[in-house]
């Protein structure tokens, strides 16, 4: 009889790479801050599929918590990020990451 | 026979929503509107979402849900009403060679992380967390968060405070 085999993992980390380079290439060519933001949250997110993946296929829970980390760090940065945002747009009137170049060199 | 129909539900829901969610990746990055980026953001985030349950793990999906698509974009679409980016929405996207660069090596890297996973298939020391465990998924996450976890956890938790404090500290007008 014919089995239709499982998925395989490679399928869920091959979706995390294209994940990971549509953030990678956001953060490249997007100039506005506030989508730079989001790009960094989906790579984040890319990784977590990652962990997760893994944590499922080698049966180990630790994958898990660290995607649990992850999403921690992520919502702190955020608070912080978006607070920065916020004074710089106060500051400058602009959130556009090339006019504010002043640590540049 | 029943088993092989699950299974191929399981393709069908993997392929539909790894589909959705490249799309959706990529309308984030081509939008101009912020906002429309951060609601492409959240269907992102929901896919994904739907792909941790089919990888047996409701909670990091249930946490994505809350935390992710409900917490983090939400702040994000408040911050973006907050500012007004009416002439950001005017300017055009400038292609410079720089950026066509950045992408070139983006998409080296893709191939990268592709070669790399079909050349050789992830293999490792299995733990004990079997797939009979995983029906409990809360109750295995919550016992080795505060077993072997609990010191990482209490850095987790000081680390949101300080976040908290710095965005009260940083917002906060100066006199």
């Amino acid at each position: 009889m014919w089995v239709v085999p499982t998925i395989p993992p490679a399928l869920y980390l091959m979706l995390s790479g294209i994940l990971f380079t549509i953030g990678v290439i956001g953060v490249l060519t997007r100039r506005n801050a506030i989508i730079v933001f989001i790009c960094i949250e989906l790579m984040l997110n890319a990784v977590n599929l990652t962990f997760i993946t893994f944590s499922r296929f080698l049966q180990s829970i630790d994958g898990v918590i660290f995607a649990f980390f992850v999403m921690a760090v992520a919502a702190a940065e955020a608070a912080v990020g978006l607070a920065i945002f916020v004074m710089l747009y106060r500051s400058r009137e602009t959130i556009n990451v090339d006019d504010v170049n002043l640590l540049k060199w | 026979m029943a088993e092989n129909f699950g299974i191929l539900f399981q393709w069908l829901i993997f392929m539909g929503m790894a589909f959705v969610s490249i799309v959706a990746s990529l309308l984030v990055i081509t939008r101009k509107n912020p906002i429309h980026s951060a609601l492409f953001m959240v269907l992102t985030l929901l896919c994904v979402a739907v792909l941790y349950i089919l990888l047996y793990n409701p909670f990091i999906a249930i946490i994505q849900v809350i935390v992710y698509a409900g917490a983090i974009v939400m702040l994000i679409v408040f911050v973006i009403m907050l500012l007004d980016l009416e002439t950001e929405l005017r300017s055009k996207l400038k292609i410079v060679h720089s950026k066509v660069i950045g992408g070139f090596l983006a998409v080296l890297f893709l191939f990268g992380i592709l070669y790399t996973v079909v050349a050789k298939p992830p293999t490792g020391q299995t733990g004990s967390y079997t797939t009979e465990k995983m029906g409990s998924n809360v109750q295995a996450v919550g016992e080795a968060l505060f077993t072997d976890y609990v010191f990482p956890f209490e850095i987790a938790a000081i680390l949101l405070t300080v976040a908290i404090i710095g965005a009260v500290i940083l917002s906060k007008k100066r006199t």
